[in-house]
């Protein structure tokens, strides 16, 4: 039975065609100084940017890498172009995108989402951005998405400056520090008081470069009694060399306001997806985070919500999907410091064909957050002997007027229930990935109907050939 | 050819190194209804996995002919496609599937044609008030918080939305209070009327039988047919127990 699970290589072609990157800027591999003032350079930083830039490379240069998760061995900083650029210009008319790059994105459905539903697309080609366009009723509320480099030159000048990196700061660890200096692309958002979004915002990075990084910055700041829902795609072709996503999100959701951040990261197997992403939230505000991993080789992630102020919440939902060759250490961290804050944590992580999946909870409850609440589950399902599913919840509670709970549950698909769906006249593959969908469900009813239906048509294209 | 739908010749099965059926044969016409009793664990419900095509017991001697073809090594989706149904005793949990669309799924993957979703929801629907089946089951997750008398309803559903022509019914009145045995039995013989198909039905009371014609009677002792009659032979268990038989 393993040895007909076990699945050597699926049809990824959906995301896996590659272009011919003769025609990029690219800076020559590794990391020195030489190479972070390049890029600061060439993105005409302000002076603090600058500064920050290469505080944050001598940072790089002292801190270790981690040793606590999934080996990063494979992956050689001095062989990963951190900086590549295709001849173009940032265009807010879809016509104006060179015609590859446009081809990659229609490819991947991202202009018919935007003619769809939603207010606005970004869009990121290796290391910049190549599309950015808002709706005008949108715009006209006062709501601003746009790269983050012209934002720096723009009207939040002073407001990204005060947040930049104030979240995730370059000496948070390793690849924290990496993406100070090297970061380039990502978006910035600004969504006035009061103003609720009532469709979300899209941005979705393609990285096509071999062996190159991606260090977009997302930067939301999201007002007092406003509302947003952000959605952030990610995919690669497959090379042979290792490449890297060290991306930080900062997310700011002010007084009463509610954000949603959704992601559907689906990497090439060849990615070290070693990504932070933070929000603090103040009070009366509530930040949603749904997060479904499928791709990349290696994955460090563990978004994090700080409940600053009272009454403040988190809701977490979060999935997981490990195939062959796949380490996914992911994981949700909360940290309640007002009073009467709520956090919850809903995780399902699936491993298939010797893929490991590690679900990591940190749980911090402050001495100041009396009355607050935490519920943390994880459920995981082994789709066979030889894959690995693991979970690791840590808990730090400074007060007693609390109430916390986890429960964790690994289970494996029953025999009985595929011959149940197979004597209904499905095909054991097809009785599987039933199983498996609806072991999904309640993380794709969070999202959005195509990234739903994207995110069926993953886990059925992880499921091919998995008649045991 | 004969008229025969289902015909198990010389059946011995293992569920891991114990042997179960040791030589079942047993043949049912088209438009008959058998019924197959026995007591505890003689190896009624296997013979109902075993036809059904269940991975867990494998078949070490004998055939399974189903309406003229052998499909003794056949899987099950390819026996459901032939038109063979099993009713289970305790249908599993699937959650984050719901009844309406594991129906539909179960349709198309069948007849291997698209539903279309508007006719398929009224005929769902007609179907499940036939069943005094609360309409919000459809939109519930396959089995997961039914009782036990809804499980068996959605079995039954399940049976009269496919159409088998052949369905075999395992102990789907066990566990059942009155009213709910009433109406399980009106839904099988509204199978009977509609499809005209096949019956076996495994159990241990008449309740379930009282709207059927049934053909014929067998009684399943230490994995064998021990004894074949017509329908007398039910009551006639039911007065005297199987000791009777087991001196066959």
């Amino acid at each position: 039975m393993e040895d007909k699970t076990f699945v050597e290589d699926i049809d990824r072609s959906l995301y896996d065609f590659r272009n011919e990157d003769a025609d990029a800027y690219r800076l020559k591999d590794g990391l020195t100084e030489e190479i972070v003032l390049q890029i600061s350079e060439e993105k005409n930083d302000p002076e603090w940017m600058r500064q920050l830039r290469l505080r944050s490379l001598k940072l790089y240069n002292e801190i270790a890498f981690p040793e606590w998760g999934p080996s990063i061995e494979g992956l050689d900083i001095d062989h990963i172009a951190t900086y590549v650029r295709k001849n173009t210009k940032l265009a807010d008319n879809w016509d104006e995108v060179p015609e590859e790059i446009k081809d990659t994105f229609e490819k991947l459905g991202i202009p018919q989402a935007e003619r769809k539903s939603l207010a606005g697309v970004g869009a990121q080609y290796d290391s910049e951005l190549v599309y950015h366009n808002v709706k005008d009723d949108v715009a006209k509320q006062g709501v601003v998405y746009s790269d983050i480099e012209s934002a720096l030159h723009g009207e939040y000048a002073d407001l990204i400056k005060d947040r930049f990196m104030k979240l995730i700061p370059p000496n948070d660890h390793k690849f924290a520090a990496l993406h100070g200096a090297v970061w380039s692309g990502g978006s910035f958002v600004y969504v006035p008081k009061g103003v609720k979004v009532d469709i979300p915002l899209q941005s979705y990075f393609r990285l096509n470069a071999k062996g190159a990084g991606q260090f977009e910055h997302t930067l939301i700041i999201v007002e007092e009694g406003a509302d947003l829902h952000f959605i952030e795609g990610c995919s690669a072709p497959k090379y042979n060399v290792a490449n890297l996503h060290a991306g930080c999100v900062e997310l700011y959701v002010g007084k009463g306001a509610r954000l949603r951040y959704s992601t559907i990261e689906n990497w090439s197997r060849n990615m070290y997806n070693l990504n932070s992403k933070r929000a603090v939230v103040e009070e009366g505000g509530r930040i949603e985070w749904v997060s479904g991993s499928f791709g990349s080789h290696i994955s460090y992630l563990y978004p994090m919500s700080i409940l600053k102020g009272d009454d403040s919440s988190m809701e977490f939902t979060g999935i997981s999907f490990a195939n062959t060759d796949q380490n996914l250490d992911t994981g949700a961290k909360v940290v309640h410091m007002g009073r009467n804050t709520s956090s919850y944590i809903n995780t399902k992580s699936i491993s298939k064909g010797g893929g490991v999946c590690t679900f990591r909870s940190a749980v911090r409850i402050d001495r100041s957050a009396e009355g607050s609440k935490s519920s943390v589950s994880c459920e995981s399902l082994m789709l066979d002997s030889i894959s690995r599913s693991d979970t690791i919840p840590a808990m730090d509670i400074r007060t007693n007027k609390t109430d916390v709970g986890h429960e964790a549950q690994i289970g494996r698909i029953s025999d009985e229930t595929v011959f149940y769906l197979m004597s209904r006249g499905l095909s054991e593959e097809d009785a599987k990935a039933l199983i498996v969908s609806g072991f999904a469900d309640n993380v794709s009813k969070e999202l959005p109907l195509e990234y739903a239906i994207e995110m069926n048509n993953l886990i059925r294209l992880e499921m091919k050939g998995s008649i045991g | 050819m004969d008229n025969n739908m289902l015909t198990v010749n010389n059946l011995h099965v293992n569920a891991g190194k114990a042997e179960i059926l040791r030589g079942v044969d047993l043949v049912i016409g088209a438009d008959e209804t058998h019924v197959l009793m026995g007591p505890n664990g003689t190896g009624k419900s296997t013979l109902g996995y075993a036809i059904m095509g269940s991975p867990q017991y494998e078949i070490t001697e004998g055939s399974i002919i189903f309406d003229g073809a052998d499909i003794t090594k056949e899987p099950a989706n390819a026996r459901a496609a032939r038109g063979i149904f099993l009713s289970f005793q305790n249908p599993p949990d699937v959650p984050g599937v719901t009844l309406s669309a594991f129906i539909r799924s179960a349709l198309e993957n069948i007849s291997g044609q698209r539903v279309k979703l508007w006719d398929y929801k009224k005929k769902l629907k007609e179907t499940m008030q036939l069943l005094d089946m609360d309409e919000s089951y459809a939109e519930r997750d396959l089995n997961v918080g039914f009782s036990g008398g809804e499980k068996k309803k959605a079995e039954i559903l399940q049976l009269l939305m496919l159409e088998p022509k052949f369905a075999i019914l395992d102990e789907t009145d066990s566990g059942l209070d009155v009213d709910a045995v009433r109406i399980v039995s009106s839904g099988i013989s509204e199978y009977r009327k509609r499809c005209r198909g096949s019956l076996l039905v495994i159990t241990h009371s008449t309740g379930i039988l009282s709207s059927l014609r049934v053909d014929r009677t067998h009684v399943m002792i230490d994995g064998v047919i021990a004894k074949s009659g017509d329908a007398s032979l039910v009551d006639e268990i039911n007065a005297n127990g199987y000791s009777q038989e087991t001196d066959v």
